[in-house]
């Protein structure tokens, strides 16, 4: 493999690694304080860049479109807290696997109603079009690299929320002890509607800026929820640092993953189960993940 | 029980067995031939389900990837025939067969090897983790199947399967196969019934109540836990086994991760913890998956709803209406 190839592909994978983590963050803060399985955190993504795809097409500008599809996904995650998953954080796991499975066929189909079944391909940005030559010889998409910086951005920002808020403050007590956090007097359910409503609206910026770079389609949720999964089981549940490292090493991974095998002539089988192999590894030598924040 | 003082759960029983036996009967009497296949592939789907049950119900363990086993089993059955067909030798130096008493043994046995290696390292995690590991390796297990090019890969292997079962079946015909698999369920509700009120079958339950309690009553939990996670796995083979029979036709489509999902809406549909319930819950779901795209092309929009509704109302699922309250039990609280 040539230096540059490894140098494009870095940025490839630290640009799905940032787009991973934006999905689990908002994801494991839920698992982790609410002890509430959602497998349908993969369709606000989805809605988020179906929005995305919508309001680019009646504003005119990708810009003005973002932050609205962010608005609207918030108000749809916070709807669905409201209205299904309140009543079952007090259930068992797999009421809440089934509940949420059952979401996933309702927005899918949905989506599916509203938007038609046809892929929607959404432009670059023209601001944002185009290739720089960070290494010579080597031009990049100008637009990875604002979804790259983007992911950063918002991930300091989210540190800096989590680590010196007083709101910050709470999403952590609420990960190690939850109960104790109600007794103390914190309103838990106006927190899990607020953690929750963060989850949907960062899903729903990893799915927007997606857009471009991929395609807008029913089900392309799914598979961002099960490499969330991988992300949030190899950092450990409700850790948003074990969320980061985690995701940046599982985009590496599977970017990686699909080049190197074919290069040594390995079976390229590998390429799709590189990130569950690595999953499994983790999980061998320590059950509870990288950063586990819970005992 | 005792004497001819049948309780309702055995009636349920009864009642649903006989219905099933003559099922294939009225379909002839009713100018319905052509549903019998239909029929089978609820009935294997039963048998798959009846395996989670074994798991999800008894052992309390949330599976998210049972449909791995199901799709190995049928692979190595469609492999093993494929092979034979072609006469193209498999890793050089066996063939492949269309014996069905050796791919049959083959898809059992491998995919309860396969649950067994997954199980090692899944049921050393408990709780979410343990949902979203069996989930991994099922995907590991679909990617892994997606890319054998020499299989058809995405688009699925088409082989000519035995057409003569154990010299006394034909494939062919309808009817003999029907009740061939309705044979085996049977076996298999009667083996699992056993099973759960063995001695094997009380410490697993112990474990779904308390592991701990268990534990420091000096059960080797993990071990328990292991041979049923993987006996269920054997089990979800067979059912693929068969369904590789009844289809000749498989791709990795049968091993979707929302197919594990389907398994489970059965299993709770029907009623968890029941061994029964979950026949009920695959006759029930795939009549849905069946029925309501007469009404609309966009049945999943009613359906996802109808799962939530399930959750929140209907916990027993089906058998349980039908059992008196003290008799009631049912999976993890």
């Amino acid at each position: 493999m040539s230096l540059l190839l490894f140098l494009e592909q870095t940025l490839n994978g630290l640009q799905l690694g940032v787009t991973l983590f934006l999905m689990a963050a908002g994801l494991t803060l839920v698992f982790g304080i609410m002890n509430m399985v959602n497998l349908a955190h993969g369709s606000l993504y989805m809605v988020g860049a179906f929005f995305a795809a919508s309001f680019t097409q009646w504003t005119g500008s990708f810009f003005l479109a973002l932050p609205l599809a962010i608005l609207a996904t918030f108000v749809v995650g916070v709807l669905v807290e409201a209205i299904a998953l309140r009543t079952l954080y007090a259930r068992d796991h797999l009421d809440q696997v089934l509940a949420t499975f059952g979401l996933i066929l309702f927005f899918n189909e949905l989506t599916k109603i509203i938007w038609g079944p046809i892929s929607i391909f959404m432009d670059v940005p023209p601001l944002l079009s185009g290739r720089v030559e960070l290494i010579a010889g080597a031009p990049y998409p100008i637009y990875r690299l604002a979804v790259l910086a983007v992911g950063l951005a918002v991930a300091l920002g989210l540190w800096w929320l989590i680590a010196r808020t007083r709101l910050g403050m709470l999403i952590r007590a609420g990960a190690s002890n939850r109960e104790m956090v109600g007794a103390l007097g914190v309103d838990i359910s106006r927190l899990y509607m607020l953690v929750f409503g963060l989850g949907a609206a960062l899903a729903a910026l990893a799915g927007a800026m997606a857009g471009p770079i991929y395609v807008v389609e029913v089900g392309m949720g799914d598979a961002m929820l099960i490499k969330t999964f991988v992300v949030i089981v190899i950092g450990g549940i409700g850790s948003i640092r074990g969320a980061f490292v985690a995701a940046v090493i599982v985009g590496l991974v599977d970017t990686f993953g699909r080049i190197v095998p074919a290069q040594l002539g390995l079976p390229t089988a590998i390429a799709e189960m590189a990130i569950y192999i690595l999953m499994a590894f983790v999980l061998f030598f320590k059950p509870t993940g990288l950063f586990a924040a819970r005992a | 029980m005792t004497g001819l003082k049948l309780d309702r759960r055995t009636w349920f029983v009864i009642v649903l067995l006989a219905a099933l036996a003559l099922l294939p009967l009225v379909a002839i009497a009713t100018d319905n031939d052509y549903q019998i296949a239909q029929f089978r592939r609820i009935l294997i789907f039963a048998i798959a389900a009846v395996s989670l049950d074994l798991i999800l119900g008894y052992g309390g363990m949330v599976s998210l990837g049972h449909a791995a086993f199901f799709g190995v089993g049928a692979y190595i059955v469609a492999i093993l025939n494929w092979h034979a067909a072609r006469e193209v030798p498999l890793f050089g130096m066996m063939l492949g067969t269309h014996n069905v008493l050796v791919t049959w043994t083959a898809a059992v046995v491998l995919s309860g090897a396969l649950a067994g290696l997954i199980g090692l390292v899944s049921l050393r995690t408990t709780g979410i983790y343990f949902i979203m590991i069996t989930l991994a390796f099922a995907q590991m297990v679909y990617f892994f199947f997606v890319s054998l090019r020499a299989y058809g890969g995405d688009d699925g292997l088409r082989f000519p399967g035995d057409t003569v079962i154990l010299g006394l079946i034909d494939t062919e015909n309808d009817v003999a196969f029907y009740y061939l698999v309705f044979g085996i369920l049977c076996a298999v509700l009667y083996a699992t019934r056993r099973l759960v009120n063995s001695r094997f079958g009380m410490v697993v339950q112990g474990c779904r109540e308390n592991e701990r309690r268990m534990k420091a009553l000096g059960f080797a939990t993990f071990r328990y836990k292991l041979a049923c996670f993987a006996l269920a796995g054997a089990l979800a083979g067979l059912a693929g086994a068969l369904f590789a029979a009844n289809e000749s036709y498989i791709s990795p489509s049968i091993m979707h991760w929302t197919r594990s999902g389907d398994l489970i809406v059965m299993v709770v549909l029907g009623g968890m913890g029941t061994l029964i319930g979950p026949v009920v819950g695959a006759l029930a779901f795939l009549f849905l998956e069946k029925t309501l795209p007469d009404y609309t092309e966009h049945w999943m929009v009613v359906f996802g709803p109808i799962l939530l509704l399930l959750v929140l109302f209907a916990r027993r699922g089906i058998f349980g209406w039908f059992l008196p309250k003290e008799d009631r039990h049912g999976g993890s609280h």
